[in-house]
């Protein structure tokens, strides 16, 4: 985990909302599920941003982000060249190097992103993975999945792409040895049932309002199995039996 | 050139002390830099008896500040004791214990356990706005405060800082009570209690709908209080209330603070504790002072 500063090399809209930052990586660790808080403000906003890692090469990070609020608008203006604050990365992420066999990624919307360097560690250790990505109504990122992934199950809500209707119709649990998931918590929730009734091992990725991101000023915590949790350090991935 | 102060005959090396509850114990900060460069480190808020915390929403950004309803989770005092004291201690710096309480019992017995733990001083929390039960209450009314602070005064063997809530009814009348009950040092201000709604939600952003507000919007009437606190109490006084800057801590201590305690700050910068440091040296030098005593209470 380092403080540092950072060039952004490349700032794409994908959609009306959704944005993808691309900065320099700079040395920073990175590592499938891990997020960094960013911030590209002086004191003009107090808080950083978590944001989880879309893509982490050699040389770049990737993040990709909904503009929901004044910080993700701040993030969007951002152009190449352009400096930006980075603290990173940060979070106990998924647990690639247990994993063998065959892994299903369930993303639904800005769930979706960080499956994607999931995808890509799996697969570089020999992991076979299939992806159920589950969108409203635009599709996005699913083209970064084709590399990593033997199969891409599609939904959308209103039918414009895929199937038509919700993710969670298509997932057969009882195929992998074990499955992330990662968006909306009702989603998540619906995994992790369906996961545990034909007994394969799922995690999942939790989101949270936070402050400082490294564990100490406990905003961010939530309540689990195994007593509170902090979203930012323990988290933000946790196995799912101890969440819902 | 000297930024050492001191309270109640504890020295810290310098007047920047990490504000409890936004540094947890010290651990997650030093892996960002050595904490031991700070002045002294408030642990997080203990209670006798761990806490869980609050539900939801906690932390919250307002316009130049933050919002947080955190609710004291905390491991408890005992655990505190067993584990936290010696992994605090591996720092140089001042060790403060945050003590929150519900009732007077807890207060008393949490500052007799306290006393006898290896720690340099105790922080009497009695003005944590997100606990629902007690806490703000003490942090109310200057009477309830003096029955209160009285009370562990005769069981503190430690020195014995209260920490005042700006919600209180008269600050003033707060804090001479509190001195007139054996406080060694007060430090003020903790977080003015707020609010914030999701209108489309059409319900409060947080579960126990008023939080605790901090951060730049708060310090110039935190710099009011202590100001006006400083001039009626003759304990010395630690200045909190978003200080972000060195210029802050100057007038801060200006205003008559001894030492200041940083907390929003650090969520902004993750390295602002040790860049503080180095840059209140360095405006020291600019502004021509010699000793950063010479400054407290010039105004």
């Amino acid at each position: 985990m380092e403080y540092f500063d950072s060039i952004v090399l490349a700032q794409f809209q994908l959609t009306d909302e959704i944005f993808v930052l691309t900065v320099e990586r700079k040395g920073a660790s990175a590592a499938a599920g891990q997020f960094f808080m960013l911030k590209c403000w002086d004191k003009e906003l107090t808080l950083m941003r978590p944001i989880s890692i879309f893509k982490a090469d050699e040389d770049m990070l990737s993040f990709m982000y909904r503009v929901v609020g004044e910080g993700t608008r701040k993030l969007a203006e951002l152009k190449a060249g352009d400096t930006i604050s980075l603290l990173g990365a940060l979070g106990t992420g998924y647990p690639i190097g247990e994993m063998h066999g065959k892994v299903a990624l369930v993303g639904g919307g800005l769930g979706i992103p960080p499956l994607c360097q999931t995808a890509k560690e799996l697969s570089q250790q020999g992991v076979q993975v299939d992806v159920y990505l589950g969108y409203r109504d635009q599709l996005f990122a699913t083209e970064d999945f084709e590399p990593h992934c033997q199969s891409i199950f599609i939904s959308t809500e209103t039918g414009s792409e895929g199937y038509k209707g919700f993710i969670t119709d298509l997932l057969k649990p009882e195929q992998y040895d074990a499955v992330f998931t990662c968006g909306p918590e009702v989603m998540m929730r619906k995994v992790a049932a369906m996961c545990a009734e034909k007994q394969t091992a799922c995690w999942c990725s939790m989101e949270h309002r936070m402050a400082c991101g490294i564990g100490a000023c406990l905003g961010c915590s939530i309540r689990t199995t195994e007593g509170m949790k902090r979203v930012c350090k323990d988290g933000p991935v946790f196995p799912s039996k101890i969440i819902f | 050139m000297t930024l050492s102060t001191s309270i109640h005959g504890i020295t810290f090396k310098n007047p920047i002390i990490a504000a409890s509850g936004t540094f947890g114990f010290g651990e997650e900060y030093n892996e960002l830099y050595d904490v031991s460069c700070l002045g002294g480190i408030s642990s997080k808020g203990l209670t006798l008896h761990p806490k869980d915390g609050n539900e939801g929403i906690r932390v919250y950004e307002t316009p130049a500040g933050m919002m947080n309803s955190v609710g004291l989770q905390n491991p408890g005092i005992e655990a505190f004791i067993e584990h936290g004291i010696a992994d605090m201690r591996k720092f140089d710096t001042v060790l403060i214990a945050n003590m929150g309480g519900h009732s007077m019992d807890d207060y008393i017995t949490g500052a007799t356990m306290l006393s006898k733990a290896d720690i340099d001083m105790l922080e009497l929390n009695i003005s944590c706005p997100n606990v629902k039960s007690g806490g703000m209450a003490f942090g109310i009314k200057a009477e309830v405060a003096r029955e209160v602070v009285s009370a562990v005064r005769k069981v503190c063997t430690k020195p014995l800082i209260v920490k005042l809530s700006p919600n209180a009814e008269n600050i003033i009348e707060m804090a001479l009570a509190c001195e007139e009950a054996g406080a060694d040092a007060l430090s003020l201000v903790n977080t003015f209690q707020a609010m914030a709604i999701d209108i489309h939600r059409r319900k409060p952003i947080f579960n126990n709908i008023y939080a605790g507000l901090s951060g730049a919007a708060i310090r110039p009437i935190a710099l009011r209080m202590v100001h006006s606190v400083c001039k009626q109490v003759h304990v010395p006084v630690i200045g909190i209330g978003g200080i972000y800057t060195p210029e802050d801590i100057l007038a801060f201590m200006m205003a008559g603070a001894t030492a200041v305690q940083i907390g929003t700050v650090n969520f902004n910068n993750p390295l602002a504790g040790k860049e503080l440091v180095e840059n209140l040296e360095k405006l020291c030098v600019q502004e021509g002072i010699q000793d950063i005593n010479e400054i407290i209470g010039i105004i």
